[in-house]
């Protein structure tokens, strides 16, 4: 009976919620439009770094690992030919493979040791594409690259270069995504990944392969990153190596800590409501400069005061709320 | 050839003691707090602007400058500290964290306040100096003070580690901090030095070569990776490691730069950290597994 009445409840909001996303694009103006693509995107390259966290390992690789799907995505399209979301689905797989050879090294190192190997593993990347104009165009990068195909529905075309229904395209692409992430979690491949991270020791002693279940998360979390890079690279239709410097990762992890990597919507309330302090807030009081300054300043008021991240502030939410309605049964606790 | 050869090793003996002094000062932090900190850069960046300030902009006399560059950092160091460090004692992601957070903010005060462009200032002394009687191989004055400098400065600092009850109570802090703790040493008084120093370091480097390189508000993010680079491969928290790898570093990397390519050489001491953290991850001269 408790089952049911809570799926029920998480039905409702889910279809809440998607209403929500569906009609949001039309309420926004042009510019907010383009920054709803890139809120999706970064929503599924934050959600992908958390099922990292999750072996308990801190990447600072995880942006240049989704260039590596931006890059082979656009390649893949541009040099190769391949109908763009094929390429894209090439970009992910590129990425995983990537990953998967950079696993070999950098899963010999832990804690500190990874999180700076794993920079300077990003960073050989990144000065390989400043290096190579040929296939990677130098510090230019590539530029004019073939935007995903529009589609015909009956008498309708649906063009992609419309903010509105890319945003549209990287929503189904970012739930079927998030839905897959979900359900590894919650699989007992997911609980074996929380296994790696507090009892690693013991949960080698009863006969778990640590190094596979890391590589594992580290593959699929760069997969998912690189779909995330291969998206962004068909909405610009330009890619650069600076586009995916450390300065792009640094935001990526205070998006992660500000929403907390305990649950999986923390990351996303992260990167949600820090975008829409920045974007709606920041933007519209004109102080551009001082944007950083504020990003900083919330990163080390939320180590100092909410050390748990926004995530945290959810479960008393719901204590205040359920205080104050009569009571209804133990349908809160989930 | 010979003449390109010797002014490359001069350039190298150059870069090795800006290295030493970016690169000492985050191993003694790193050593006595157990903090990487990300923000060494901006404070480097901070000293250099000192002089920007003091320097080019009022006209005051460049050594004073270095001097306020030098005590200034040095605060900022001990400000740090007191408010970032301290509250994530015992936590070094925490750490890396507030520093991360830090540099954010350091970079967009000095943004706003002097802007993005590239600062440059004419060197109090532009008369280049030719070694060896060869009339090819120069060094610039402005240089040679800079690596008098490191001589000085890191030659004091090693006397200071090895013979004062403080710098005692240092090295006691980094080989043991608890058991330095049980014999009545102050973690907050020893962590707060360390802090000081390793900035004033970071800040008397960005205010000598002020006036060598264009300064603006991102020039600490290449320093800080090298400087991270040549710290693994010197061994983390190893002052002596500190010092033979940035003479390693700064000699593969300028040799690479003048005869092949600067972004070459970038990739090659990535790749050499890269091969220091599988094979020996300790480092050159580091003894056991701190992080």
């Amino acid at each position: 009976m408790r089952s049911s009445g809570n799926g029920l409840w998480t039905a409702g909001w889910l279809v809440a919620l998607y209403a929500v996303l569906i009609v949001l694009p039309h309420l926004v103006s042009f510019s907010q439009k383009e920054i709803l693509v890139f809120l999706m995107i970064n929503v599924l390259l934050v959600v992908s770094y958390r099922l990292l966290t999750l072996t308990g390992e801190w990447s600072l690789g995880h942006v240049v690992i989704m260039g590596v799907g931006a890059y082979a995505s656009a390649l893949c399209a541009k040099a190769v030919g391949l109908p763009v979301p094929l390429a894209m689905l090439m970009g992910a797989v590129v990425a995983a493979l990537v990953a998967f050879a950079l696993s070999f090294p950098l899963f010999r190192m832990k804690g500190f040791y990874f999180l700076i190997g794993s920079f300077a593993a990003g960073e050989i990347i990144r000065l390989l594409w400043k290096r190579f104009r040929e296939p990677f165009g130098g510090p230019k990068g590539l530029k004019l690259l073939p935007s995903f195909p529009d589609i015909q529905i009956g008498e309708v075309t649906v063009a992609f270069f419309d903010p509105v229904n890319y945003y549209y395209l990287c929503l189904i692409v970012v739930s079927v995504s998030l839905l897959i992430l979900y359900r590894l979690e919650r699989s007992r491949v997911g609980l074996v990944f929380h296994a790696v991270h507090w009892q690693d020791k013991l949960a080698e002693a009863v006969g778990v392969n640590t190094w596979r279940y890391r590589t594992l998360a580290f593959v699929t979390a760069s997969f998912f990153a690189g779909l995330a890079g291969a998206l962004l690279a068909h909405y610009l239709t330009t890619i650069n190596p600076n586009r995916f410097d450390v300065e792009q990762m640094v935001f990526v992890l205070i998006w992660v800590i500000v929403g907390g990597t305990a649950t999986f919507y923390g990351p996303i309330l992260g990167v949600v409501v820090l975008t829409v302090i920045n974007e709606v807030i920041l933007r519209h009081m004109g102080i551009d400069q001082a944007r950083p300054l504020i990003y900083g300043a919330i990163l080390i008021a939320t180590m100092m005061f909410l050390p748990n991240g926004l995530e945290s502030l959810v479960p008393k939410a719901r204590a205040v709320f359920a205080r104050r309605a009569p009571i209804k049964g133990p349908a809160e606790a989930d | 050839m010979l003449e390109l050869l010797l002014q490359t090793v001069v350039n190298a003996v150059y870069a090795a003691s800006f290295m030493a002094l970016i690169a000492v000062g985050l191993v003694l932090i790193f050593g006595v707090m157990g903090v990487i900190n990300f923000a060494h850069g901006e404070l480097y960046m901070l000293g250099a602007y000192t002089v920007v300030y003091l320097y080019a902009d009022q006209q005051l006399s460049f050594y004073f400058a270095v001097a306020v560059g030098l005590v200034f950092v040095g605060l900022v160091g001990v400000g740090m500290e007191r408010t970032l460090f301290r509250p994530m004692r015992g936590n070094p992601l925490g750490g890396l964290i507030m520093s991360i957070g830090l540099l954010l903010i350091l970079q967009a005060l000095i943004v706003m306040g002097f802007g993005v462009r590239m600062e440059h200032i004419s060197p109090p002394y532009q008369v280049p100096i030719a070694l060896f009687g060869i009339e090819g191989v120069m060094i610039p004055a402005q240089r040679l003070i800079l690596i008098v400098a490191a001589v000085v400065l890191l030659g004091g600092l090693w006397i200071f580690l090895r013979r004062s009850r403080l710098g005692w109570a240092m090295r006691a802090c980094a080989q043991d901090a608890e058991a330095a703790a049980l014999q009545g040493i102050s973690l907050n008084q020893t962590a707060r030095l360390a802090m000081c120093i390793g900035a004033a370091l970071a800040g008397v480097a960005g205010a000598l070569t002020a006036p060598l390189v264009r300064t603006f508000p991102y020039m600490g993010h290449s320093v800080i990776v090298a400087a991270f680079i040549v710290i693994i491969v010197g061994g983390i928290g190893s002052l002596e490691g500190a010092i033979v790898a940035s003479i390693l570093y700064a000699f593969v990397h300028t040799f690479v730069t003048t005869f092949v390519d600067g972004v070459v050489a970038d990739i090659v001491g990535l790749v050499l950290m890269m091969l220091v953290l599988v094979i020996r991850p300790t480092g050159l001269f580091g003894t056991k597994d701190r992080a």
